[in-house]
């Protein structure tokens, strides 16, 4: 960490020396990388994350996917801190059975949505440090995409990027699945053959940039039928 | 409270915990599956207890809590935007941007800021995003349990009261709330709609007048005593005994009283406790922008579309000269009959259009200076004497 005082006064750097003990404060909170993308069709729905978990500059696992399906309709992504995420989709998958057995029915996507805001923001003075991003099919079948912050706030979106890489990601699906800032082009629906080819080509350009991603791609697939899963291996260095 | 800390009265299981960090954070922790079911109703109107813990008397164990909450966070929360609102004769314009930034990226550039409550009310929301979404919807669940209760809806300045006594437990934590109310107040009465009209023409009397806020805080206290003739009235009403004297009884008051109980309003309230009423309110890093372009152009005479033209002008200064401000200009039109939402208009097309009209007026500037200097010339050959500056 280069502090202010490694500078003297005429600007060139002062002579390292030992300044005395310095004291870490104790973070809760640590940052173990990875992207998450969740992409709504008319009929379809993907997740798709990346599979490296990594802290500073080791990598701890490569097999260590952030997608988990929640019901047979929907899956979310997660990622952040690793440790929240886990403690988190244990709370979604206890809140899931509780609410199953106490209305005789599996939540639907935007209800899981809908809680999901009130769990985080019920830890509003020491949140969970994970970006979470729903990806389902609503009531009527259509593909739905829930993006959340940290606390809790969210909405419904048509495809959202989020993690470490979600900053070169995002501008992408903005002009290729949105069509922003394209004049004159035809707006074709999406269908899933090219949101899935999509989603593998973004993913090798973030694993080109991106420390923290890369190793292997899963892919979620929802539709009507189920939810397919597809790996795609990805660079490892 | 002062004699519950000098008697070092421990109020919940809680404050005997141990020392040490990490186990304390699991007990909170595992325990929320389960919180929701037993109290869910009041689970969010106080903060959790670490943060009362910083009141109670220094012990060798406290202090190490004090240090170490409120964690720092890795991440930061979305900020930064322009909303505004203001009133005129036929109602409230609400208008806000679209754009929620976190720290010089943009999260969103589609975002709601401006959140329906009831037919009557909107709400502008500033601030942290998360903080804004569930307190508005815990305004908006409190307004529907007292409209249950009371059988009439709570007025626009009674909803910034009950919000800001909400948020009052939230004061000195990181909670960021700006939020404008505006709405109409009063009952779709026949009545109600003529005296407004009648607000309205002496409103334009007192126009000049610089004193206008001042009366309407007079009005506020005489609001009370509407309050219970607009009671009665609802009461004949029901009873199908309509007397014509209350309603006139009505009128008159409203006349003496300027804005009564019912008409347009604006309201602001904030997570610091501060409570604003007035005409033009506008909130966010770009308000100072909105501000000089809705001080210009406000009239309480001004017709709908003069507002709407005003409103967005406002939105779309702002998000020029404003970094944390932009995409698209959101806007609710709110009269006696409700709220209606104008279509989403995308700034970019503005800029455009802006574009177009300098062009257009560089090349008219162009054309009258070239007129100029042509009639300057043909003057000018006619007498030696006149000099020619071209």
């Amino acid at each position: 960490m280069i502090s202010a005082r490694a500078y003297g006064d005429n600007g060139k750097m002062k002579e390292y020396h030992y300044t005395g003990p310095v004291e870490h404060k104790f973070s809760p909170y640590a940052f173990n990388g990875g992207t998450v993308l969740a992409v709504a069709g008319e009929d379809f729905a993907l997740v798709a994350s990346d599979t490296r978990l990594s802290e500073g500059y080791s990598i701890h696992s490569r097999d260590s996917p952030k997608c988990y399906k929640l019901t047979d309709t929907t899956v979310i992504g997660c990622s952040g801190f690793h440790g929240d995420c886990l403690t988190l989709t244990k709370i979604i998958e206890a809140r899931l059975k509780m609410y199953k057995h106490s209305n005789n029915k599996s939540m639907t996507s935007g209800a899981i949505a809908a809680m999901l805001s009130t769990i985080l923001y019920g830890k509003r003075f020491f949140p969970y440090y994970v970006y979470n991003i729903i990806g389902g099919l609503d009531e009527e079948g259509r593909g739905a995409v829930y993006s959340f912050d940290p606390v809790g706030s969210y909405q419904r979106d048509t495809y959202k990027a989020g993690g470490s890489a979600s900053a070169m990601l995002q501008p992408l699906l903005d002009n290729q699945i949105g069509f922003k800032n394209m004049e004159n082009v035809e707006q074709l629906p999406l269908t899933l053959e090219k949101a899935v080819q999509l989603v593998k080509d973004v993913f090798i350009s973030a694993a080109e940039r991106d420390v923290y991603t890369g190793d292997a791609l899963k892919i979620c697939i929802i539709t009507k039928e189920g939810i397919r899963e597809e790996i795609v291996p990805l660079r490892k260095d | 409270m002062a004699l519950q800390d000098v008697c070092g009265f421990l109020e919940t299981l809680d404050d005997i915990s141990p020392c040490t960090y990490l186990p304390n954070e699991m007990g909170y922790m595992w325990r929320t599956p389960f919180e929701f079911d037993r109290d869910s109703a009041f689970h969010f109107l106080f903060p959790p207890q670490q943060c009362s813990r910083k009141n109670r008397a220094p012990t060798l164990f406290s202090s190490t809590f004090s240090s170490l909450s409120p964690h720092q966070q890795p991440f930061q929360l979305s900020h930064g935007t322009t909303t505004l609102g203001f009133i005129f004769q036929d109602g409230v314009i609400a208008a806000a941007d679209t754009r929620a930034s976190c720290k010089g990226l943009i999260c969103c550039p589609i975002s709601q800021k401006i959140m329906p409550i009831h037919s009557h009310l909107v709400v502008n929301t500033s601030g942290s995003g998360a903080d804004c979404m569930l307190w508005e919807r815990i305004l908006t669940r409190e307004m529907r349990l007292y409209q249950l209760r009371h059988r009439k809806r709570l007025s626009i300045n009674g909803a910034a009261k009950l919000l800001s006594t909400m948020l009052h437990p939230f004061k000195g934590t990181n909670v960021c709330v700006a939020a404008t109310l505006c709405g109409w107040d009063g009952e779709e009465t026949q009545d109600t709609l003529q005296s407004c009209m009648e607000i309205a023409d002496v409103k334009e009397a007192v126009e000049q007048d610089s004193n206008v806020s001042a009366i309407s805080d007079v009005s506020a206290q005489g609001g009370v005593k509407m309050a219970s003739i607009n009671e009665q009235d609802e009461i004949s009403k029901d009873t199908q005994a309509l007397n014509p004297t209350v309603s006139n009884q009505n009128t008159k008051n409203v006349l003496s009283t300027f804005g009564g109980r019912s008409g347009p309003r604006v309201c602001y309230v904030c997570s610091d406790g501060l409570q604003l009423k007035g005409e033009i309110i506008s909130v966010g890093s770009g308000s100072p922008y909105a501000y000089a372009v809705l001080d210009d152009g406000w009239r309480w005479g001004m017709t709908v579309d003069e507002a709407v033209a005003l409103a967005r002008e406002a939105v779309f200064r702002a998000t020029h000269w404003d970094a944390y401000s932009g995409n698209n200009v959101d806007l609710f039109h709110i009269t006696a009959h409700g709220w209606r939402r104008r279509d989403r208009e995308d700034l970019k097309e503005e800029y455009y259009r802006e574009r177009e009209r300098e062009k257009k007026k560089i090349k008219e500037r162009e054309k009258e200076r070239q007129k100029r200097e042509g009639d300057e010339l043909v003057e000018g050959e006619g007498d030696i004497y006149s000099v020619h500056c071209g």
